[in-house]
């Protein structure tokens, strides 16, 4: 299997008042496995709300969304939370750290929701932290932290349970272009693996050239599926 | 998660202290209160239960407690003695007046006047002289609380004179009572000078304490000199109860105390409430991101819970602590000496300050569960 997500003809409309606003206009596409996706387009186009339908965190108006698989959309409340903490790692621009906890027990996060024993969450936290060339900060809070560094916590947290599909929101906006950069190299090496598919959400046209492909969406629809060297030409 | 509950808490160190002040301020107040409250109520007992030798009270039927006297006739001592199962009766006087110290200065005192011969209803403890001096006329003696009363910044000493309705007496001793309902000092004096210093009435006795014969029960002896005598007869017990039944009923005090329960109540539920629904509201971006993550409602009820444990724990047991502190501080003082921290309180205020803690994150639980996770994405 290579498709991470296959979208067909998915709508999203929000209530706003007695009125409904719909966001997203009857999208088609596919994410595939082991390849780094980009989505862009101008703001307020409906990217964000996108792949919120796509981690099982919004409900969609209809159509269809298949994640590693699984149909999201028909998933109770329950079982999405349950899918989400399996399948699903989270980068968010703001980071989302939980300030009371140091950098390794925010990173295990995920495999303690899952109901792993604390020792081995945090050894495993460790390890990846390490990785990322975090190791002389596990034991930090996020506040005695740079942007940067408290970036990398959570994508430690959101690679810790191996998941299947990363899902990131501006991962680089809060960050310099240097600091961004060494964000994406991560996230590059994280696509490599076959087995799994990043998708990223940004604004930042300085780091197109890490997609293998970027998604161009416009007014709630997608409009254009480019290779980064052709769209950073483009623009 | 269970550290993480107890991080999250600990993490914000402001919001954590408001926590266990509300509980310890509301857990003091009610426990502080209710343990005066009860403490007075005991206080309205305890000048029954310090007559210990006697079984039975008799008194007249209107007599509704303990500070309230109607005379009896003196012939009624001698009917009391004639009903079957009394061992010994004997008469016991109680009245307020006041007195006249050498300075021209007057007090009120309560004046108790016991039995020359049996000494029955003599303040149980001494301090200092011989209770037996009372059988001296002219001698009197006081509780050390109603000297100290008296007397402020004197030493205790005897031989102090005071004047009453123009008789001389002598404070000969000075005795240990229990505080009562009433705080003036309490002066006792043998029934026969009482019946001389007080002013001339008709009739004087207020009650005659019943010994009951081997064998015969207060309860039974005290039915059979009502039916006999018609007068109201009571057993220690009943006396008490009914003391403290008419306070309840007749006075402001279960009111006020009331409304500072109340109050306590209401004021410790809102400042906990409220600090944990400001708790929630400022996490909300992490639980939300808890929820995102994969955390879910089931396991964010458990963190909740855990914090409302330790917040509720920790408020009750710094308030317990505080009550019992004010009342070792402040044994010594007449206005509340022998009010102590009773188990039952304590329970009761447990049981008070569970409910307050639970209702109160009530609002922020409901926040929590309806949380959408997608605000995490929004900046
Ligand atoms: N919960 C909501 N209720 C109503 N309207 C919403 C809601 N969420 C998003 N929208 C609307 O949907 C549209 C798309 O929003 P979305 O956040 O997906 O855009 P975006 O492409 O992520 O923008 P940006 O680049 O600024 O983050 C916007 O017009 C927004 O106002
Ligand atoms: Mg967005």
């Amino acid at each position: 299997m290579t498709i991470a997500i296959d979208i067909s003809h998915l709508n999203k409309s929000f209530p706003v008042g007695d009125d409904v606003v719909p966001v997203l206009h009857d999208i088609s596409a596919q994410v595939r496995l082991g390849e780094l996706t980009m989505l862009v387009g101008p703001s307020g186009c409906g990217k964000t709300t996108l792949i919120s339908i796509l981690s099982g965190i919004l409900s969609a108006s209809s159509g269809d969304v298949s994640v590693i698989g699984k149909s999201i959309l028909k998933f109770s409340d329950r079982e999405k939370v349950l899918f989400r903490r399996e399948n699903i790692g989270f980068i968010f621009q703001q980071y989302n750290l939980l300030p009371a906890l140091t950098a390794a027990e925010n990173a295990a996060l995920p495999l303690l929701a899952a109901g792993v024993a604390k020792k081995q969450a945090l050894q495993k936290a460790v390890d990846v932290l390490s990785e990322i060339g975090m190791q002389a900060h596990t034991e930090k809070l996020p506040r005695q932290l740079s942007g940067g560094q408290q970036q990398r916590i959570a994508i430690a947290r959101a690679l810790v349970h191996n998941p299947r599909l990363i899902v990131c929101d501006e991962p680089t906006a809060a960050l310099d272009a240097k600091t961004g950069q060494g964000v994406m190299e991560i996230l590059r090496d994280v696509a490599n693996d076959q087995t799994r598919a990043v998708l990223v959400v940004t604004h930042d046209s300085r780091i197109y050239r890490f997609a293998d492909r970027i998604l161009e969406m416009s007014d709630g629809r997608i409009v254009g599926d480019h290779l980064p060297d052709n769209f950073v030409h483009k623009e | 998660m269970k550290f993480i509950a107890i991080k999250m808490l600990h993490g914000d160190g402001a919001k954590y202290l408001g926590l266990i002040f509300g509980v310890t301020f509301a857990t003091l107040l009610m426990a502080q209160q209710v343990s005066i409250f009860i403490g007075l109520m005991a206080r309205t007992a305890s000048a029954i239960y310090d007559v210990s030798e006697s079984d039975v009270w008799v008194m007249d039927p209107r007599v509704r407690y303990i500070e309230e006297v109607e005379p009896l006739r003196d012939v009624e001592l001698t009917n009391v003695r004639s009903v079957p199962g009394v061992a010994w009766a004997v008469p016991f006087y109680k009245g307020l007046i006041s007195i006249r110290m050498t300075d021209g200065l007057t007090q009120q005192v309560q004046l108790v006047g016991v039995d020359d011969v049996s000494m029955v209803g003599i303040c149980p403890k001494m301090v200092m002289g011989d209770a037996n001096v009372l059988r001296r006329p002219q001698a009197a003696m006081m509780d050390k609380n109603g000297f100290i009363f008296t007397w402020p910044d004197q030493p205790l000493a005897l031989g102090k004179e005071i004047e009453l309705n123009d008789h001389r007496l002598v404070v000969s001793a000075i005795c240990k009572a229990s505080q009562t309902f009433l705080t003036f000092p309490l002066l006792y004096v043998s029934y026969e000078t009482a019946m001389e210093i007080t002013p001339p009435q008709r009739n004087k006795m207020s009650f005659v304490l019943v010994k009951a014969q081997p064998g015969i029960s207060a309860a039974d002896l005290a039915t059979r000199i009502h039916d006999t005598t018609g007068l109201q007869a009571l057993t220690n017990n009943d006396f008490a109860w009914r003391s403290i039944r008419y306070i309840l009923q007749r006075t402001g005090i279960p009111i006020n105390f009331g409304i500072t329960i109340f109050l306590g109540v209401i004021i410790g539920a809102a400042i906990t409430a409220q600090t944990f629904y400001i708790f929630v509201i400022e996490n909300l971006k992490q639980f939300a991101a808890m929820k995102a993550i994969g955390v879910t409602n089931a396991q964010l009820l458990r963190m909740v819970l855990l914090q409302t444990v330790i917040v509720a724990a920790t408020g009750y047991g710094l308030g317990i602590g505080m009550t019992a502190l004010f009342f070792q501080a402040t044994k010594d003082l007449p206005a509340t000496a022998g009010f102590i921290l009773h188990w039952q309180v304590m329970g009761g205020v447990l049981i008070a300050i569970s409910a307050i803690s639970l209702f109160s994150i009530l609002f922020s639980l409901r926040k929590v569960f309806k949380l959408d996770p997608a605000i995490v994405f929004r900046g």
